[in-house]
């Protein structure tokens, strides 16, 4: 199917199979199109066996720091007699990505049985799905799936009829970017501040209630019944060469592109052909000025080094970005790009949780500055100045939204000097007043 | 403002009957009471439309926790309200992702459909409060708004008049 | 080496600690400072100021050193280029929503911000003239001032109401740049112990209304001493102002109160710099008394005492030095018909996340002291021997009007040593000007059978002297084959030849920490 526009002949629908078909968000639709048959199959193996099929597979993390899935199982303690925990970070709110949404608004049954597979690969009987408070559609669609999934017996003290116990429960936020940074997400679902934590202890060791825990994106558990069903080989052949990156992505477009939406890449696609193909290109009579691949944390690619982009863990890095969570912001040649970058470094000063010294105060200062350069009152010192607190911003603190808000910074003062030029010189009006 | 001054306002208890019922059935969920917390400020909000002084101190009875701690939280997250609001909470996306898609002029359309005077204040007939949201992360749909639970995408300036007539 | 230690070199020293030790505390062993705010060894480590970033070699990034357990082998560089750009960083910072009121700020000249700024900060601003974040001064509680704009966020005080005191009132409000230290309207912070907040605070937000704006913290002088206000013997420090005393702060002692002292023993000290004080011996001279010269007084307290042999009453407040109460209780002999000292009661306030430390029920420092050295407690047996005494000798005891009405009573004749004037009632013959004990060296024996020094903070009035100066003058007066000790230390050696538990030790043995002689609970 596809939502909202129909499965393009360059995608490999995996997870976005049924975006759109609503009768799959029953257990009996579900069920139809294949469903719970991994699960069931899952719940007869050893865990390490299914550990052993998700490390072959090569699936790295789609939350964005791509860090092997198996791997990261694997570092649960076994035989420890302690409640393990398998949370799911449903806490989407990465600027530039929305395919978490979209996988528990139509598929929310993929995301269920992925969990319930971790669960019982990690040993964990309880799984916690912690949803941004802002998502209340895919809340109650969630909702209403967990709810008929216990009625049918996939959850519960016996999941899908077995002697394993699985319970899974729904957690709200309440507006909190940094809550998608997995500590945080812990403490916020104890109940505390969204404060990303020190680590070590790494959440296998003492996560959630200070017990072992496991936590995954929503798009890294929808995958694990497709590998259990179709094979860890399958999966690991879907890349264009390059075994490091393996399996489909889901990218969301949104920016300037004729067709904004998620499109579900084999690994190794370039780039070009998602944008000027897929997504049917640029607006009439524009042409593409700056990409940020993959969440408004990463640095921000030119056209040129968009054009010979390849989509794949590796491949951004080589163009000189990372593709985080897959979210990628499309730019025009209509785009005042300093303003763009105010309004993300607004974003970081928003969300910092207060912590740490350069995050709460240089996310805050750098604001002020672009501020005041597109107020007109810019000095070429500025630019040296934001330079330097984006180095003092970058590897010093607790987490990393520090640094994800120097990021465009660095690249956008690198990649589109002139535009802050025009601003300096008067060549470009004022577009803010004050300061 | 038309709002009664809070102070002259008595406090009634949130969690009697169904919304101590509701509360009562999430602590077997979690093991320790304080998980509750942000499940327990959503039943304060949806039953009061935001979180007074008092509410905070009441749930902070409940989760054996203190008053302060539960402000420490509140004030954490945006979407918990301190300060009574409109009957219709809209949060518009504006973040770089919709700005670049015209989120600016669906929030001024917005403002003035609303006769909201600003960001955050509340519009002269209490029907609603705008305020500004970063990333609702509906980014393919600029611009998503949310008025109280409902979910819209796609607004441009010209759906807004039509879509906000059916909020009271 | 010793398996449970590990050898690291900080900036080129290298050093052997216990495994698990952090960079900053092995550091500290190696003789550098690691500057640092939100750490504090008696509180659990956030790692958010960032300040204590260290280059650890091998390591790809700054590591904070609070948080970081060293290597074995492993060489931390505190002064490297790249740690010191960090450091330099946060100043700035934190400097940059900072007021730079310094010229009227309490903390100056002891402000961990101010300090670290001057020692490896940037000069001047690139700040520019943007606004800084401005709230309002609050009151926390009926001592803590708030001064938001000073805040850093270091978080120390929620910190200690949360884990120590166990009294959760204050919170981290609001997020980004905003934040603020926030306390819940309806409560105040009026903890026992809440007073720690103001020396936790690195720089000054939080502050004490009780010395606010008495004296700047370069003009004061400081000394080591022990606390009063209860058995517990907490280590303090006495802030002195041109011999007024300004301040009581908690002196680090790890095995007594750690870091931290209660807000009884932190705000009793206004006696301190009582104007009332006895300057000079009285002595009765008909129906008044008349001053006169030590060499007179000490005359006529030793012939006092000899004329009533053994009907003699001592009652002294448990207050008294080690020192002082054993030489009087050489003084009046073993044969007196009570040495006792009066212990006053109060509630005890437990600081609960610090294993026995409490502000005591014996609200007096030496109740251990004074029963190691045969003295009883027993108030009640005591004043009812009075009708048989000859002679009361009273010891810095206020003159209540419950003792006024049990001397009148008696029969006895009546030599105090006091530290204030009193309306002396006509059965007092003799008055001996005392210093108190912040004017004088000695030691108390605290509740844990811990002998602790305290040392003068400030000069006594007049002829004021320490008591027991005046017992050992007494009792060698007349007497070819006894010599008066003369210092402090040797009225200790004196006192400690006759309590075996005391027996070797000298006020050079118990440095600044003290030392336990006695199990607890023996003396308690």
């Amino acid at each position: 199917m596809g939502y909202p526009h129909p499965i393009h002949s360059s995608e490999t629908p995996v997870l976005s199979t049924h975006f759109g078909d609503a009768p799959a968000r029953t257990v009996a639709g579900w069920q139809e199109r294949g469903g719970y048959a991994a699960l069931k199959a899952a719940l007869a193996m050893a865990p390490t066996e299914i550990i052993d099929t998700v490390k072959a597979s090569g699936l790295r993390g789609r939350g964005g720091a791509g860090f092997p899935t198996g791997l990261k199982w694997s570092f649960m303690p076994t035989g420890d007699g302690k409640p393990h925990y398998l949370v799911c970070n449903a806490d989407e709110s990465e600027p530039g990505t929305f395919k978490d949404r979209e996988i528990m608004r139509w598929t929310p049954h993929a995301l269920i049985e992925g969990c319930a597979i971790a669960s019982y690969a990690i040993g964990a009987e309880q799984c916690y799905i912690y949803i941004r408070g802002e998502f209340t559609e895919p809340w109650s669609i969630m909702e209403a799936a967990v709810a008929e999934a216990y009625a049918e017996g996939v959850l519960g003290d016996h999941a899908m009829g077995s002697k394993h116990r699985i319970d899974m429960v729904l957690h709200r936020g309440a507006g909190a970017y940094i809550c998608g940074e997995e500590t945080a997400l812990m403490n916020s679902l104890e109940g505390k501040r969204g404060n990303p934590r020190i680590k070590p202890p790494f959440p296998a060791q003492a996560g959630l209630f200070g017990r072992p825990t496991t936590i995954n994106n929503v798009e890294t558990l929808a995958a694990v019944p497709h590998i259990l069903t179709r094979g860890a080989e399958w999966y690991a052949g879907l890349c264009a060469g390059n075994k490091k990156s393996t399996g489909t992505k889901l990218i969301s477009v949104c920016g300037h592109v004729m067709k904004p939406g998620n499109y579900e890449l084999t690994m190794g696609t370039a780039m070009s052909e998602l944008i000027f193909d897929m997504c049917g290109g640029m607006r009439p009579g524009r042409t593409l000025k700056a990409v940020i691949p993959g969440g408004s944390s990463v640095p921000i690619l030119n056209a040129a080094e968009a054009d010979t982009c390849i989509l794949d863990y590796e491949g951004v890095v080589e163009a000189g970005s990372m593709l985080g969570s897959g979210g990628m912001i499309v730019m025009d040649d209509s785009t005042d790009m300093v303003y763009e970058i105010y309004r993300l470094a607004k974003f970081y000063a928003h969300e910092s949780c207060a912590q740490c010294t350069q995050c709460r105060e240089g996310t805050a200062w750098t604001t002020k500055i672009l501020a005041r350069i597109l107020a007109g009152k810019g000095t070429v010192e500025d630019l040296d100045l934001l330079l330097d607190l984006a180095d003092n911003m970058t590897g010093k603190t607790i987490c990393v939204l520090s640094d994800s808000c120097a990021a465009p910074v660095v690249s956008g003062i690198k990649k589109f000097r002139n535009e802050f030029d025009d601003y300096l010189t008067a060549k470009k009006a004022p577009v803010l007043v004050g300061i | 403002m038309n709002h009664v001054p809070v102070a002259e306002v008595p406090f009634e208890p949130v969690f009697t009957g169904p919304a101590l019922a509701k509360l009562e059935a999430l602590f077997p969920l979690y093991p320790t009471k304080q998980a509750c917390l942000l499940p327990a400020l959503w039943i304060v909000q949806e039953t009061r439309g935001w979180i007074a002084p008092a509410a905070m101190a009441e749930v902070a009875a409940l989760l054996d926790v203190t008053p302060a701690y539960v402000r420490g939280v509140v004030t954490f997250y945006t979407m918990y309200h301190q300060h009574p609001m409109g009957r219709h909470v809209i949060q518009v996306c504006t973040t770089s992702p919709c700005h670049l898609c015209g989120a600016g002029e669906t929030l001024k359309a917005i403002l003035k459909e609303t006769g909201c005077r600003e960001l955050g204040a509340t519009s002269p007939d209490g029907r609603f409060t705008v305020v500004e949201a970063e990333c609702l992360g509906a980014c393919g749909f600029a611009t998503p708004i949310l008025v109280g639970n409902d979910f819209i995408e796609s607004v441009t300036p010209e759906r807004v008049p039509g879509l906000l007539q059916r909020y009271e | 080496m010793s398996t449970d230690c590990v050898s690291v070199t900080i900036d080129g020293c290298t050093i052997e600690v216990p495994k698990g030790t952090t960079i900053i505390e092995a550091a500290k062993q190696a003789g550098v400072l690691v500057p640092h705010y939100c750490y504090h060894p008696s509180l659990p480590s956030p790692a958010v100021c960032r300040m204590c970033l260290v280059e650890v070699e091998k390591a790809p990034k700054l590591l904070p050193a609070c948080v970081t357990a060293v290597a074995d082998g492993q060489v931390v560089h505190v002064h490297s280029p790249s740690a010191e750009k960090a450091r330099e960083s946060v100043l700035e910072f934190l400097l940059i929503n900072h007021p730079l009121d310094c010229p009227i700020c309490d903390q100056a000249g002891e402000c961990e911000l101010q300090d670290y700024v001057f020692y490896e900060g940037r000069s001047g601003t690139r700040y520019g003239d943007y606004p800084k974040r401005f709230n309002p001064v609050e009151v926390f509680g009926p001592d803590v001032l708030y001064v938001p704009n000073r805040c850093i966020l270091c978080t120390r005080c929620v910190r200690f109401m949360d884990s120590v005191a166990d009294a959760p009132v204050l919170n981290v409000s609001e997020r980004g740049d905003r934040a603020f230290i926030g306390i819940d309207p309806d409560h105040a912070l009026d903890h026992p112990w809440a007073g720690n907040v103001v020396d936790l605070c690195p720089v000054g937000s939080l502050i004490s209304q009780d010395f606010l704006h008495k004296a700047r913290a370069w003009d004061l002088d400081t000394t080591a001493s022990i606390c009063s206000g209860c058995s517990q013997g907490c280590n303090v420090m006495i802030d002195t102002r041109d011999d007024v005393v300004v301040r009581i702060r908690p002196r680090a002692n790890l095995e007594v109160n750690r870091h931290f002292m209660c807000d009884h023993g932190r705000m009793h000290y206004r006696w301190m710099n009582r104007g009332d004080r006895t300057e000079a011996p009285l002595v009765r001279e008909g129906d008044r008394l008349r001053a006169t010269d030590w060499e007179t007084a000490l005359e006529h307290l030793a012939k006092s005492l000899g004329d009533a042999g053994p009907d003699v009453v001592l009652l002294a407040s448990a207050n008294v030095s080690t020192e002082g109460l054993g030489l009087l209780k050489r003084l009046v002999g073993d044969t007196a018909l009570a040495t006792t000292v009066l212990v006053p009661s109060g509630p005890e306030e437990p600081l609960v996340g610090i294993p026995d430390l409490a502000l005591r029920a014996e609200r007096v420092a030496n109740a251990s002291g004074a029963r190691l050295l045969g003295y009883d407690t027993d108030w009640k047996a005591a004043t009812g021997n009075l009708s048989r005494a000859k002679r009361v000798v009273l010891v810095d005891l206020p003159l209540d009007a419950e003792l006024q009405r049990l001397l009148d009573e008696s029969h006895a004749r009546v030599v105090v040593l006091g530290t204030v004037d009193e309306s002396w009632s006509e059965a007092v013959d003799l008055v001996l000007p005392m210093s108190s004990l912040v004017e004088e060296d000695g030691t108390f024996i605290n509740r844990d059978g811990r002998v602790q020094r305290f040392q003068a903070a400030k000069g006594a009035p007049g002829m004021a002297r320490p008591a027991w100066w005046v017992a050992a003058a007494a009792w060698a007066r007349h007497a070819p084959d006894r010599t008066a000790e003369e210092t402090a230390a040797e009225a200790f050696l004196t006192v400690a030849s006759q309590v075996p538990s005391l027996d070797g030790i000298t006020h050079g043995t118990l440095g600044f920490g003290g030392r336990r002689v006695v199990a607890a609970g023996a003396v308690g």
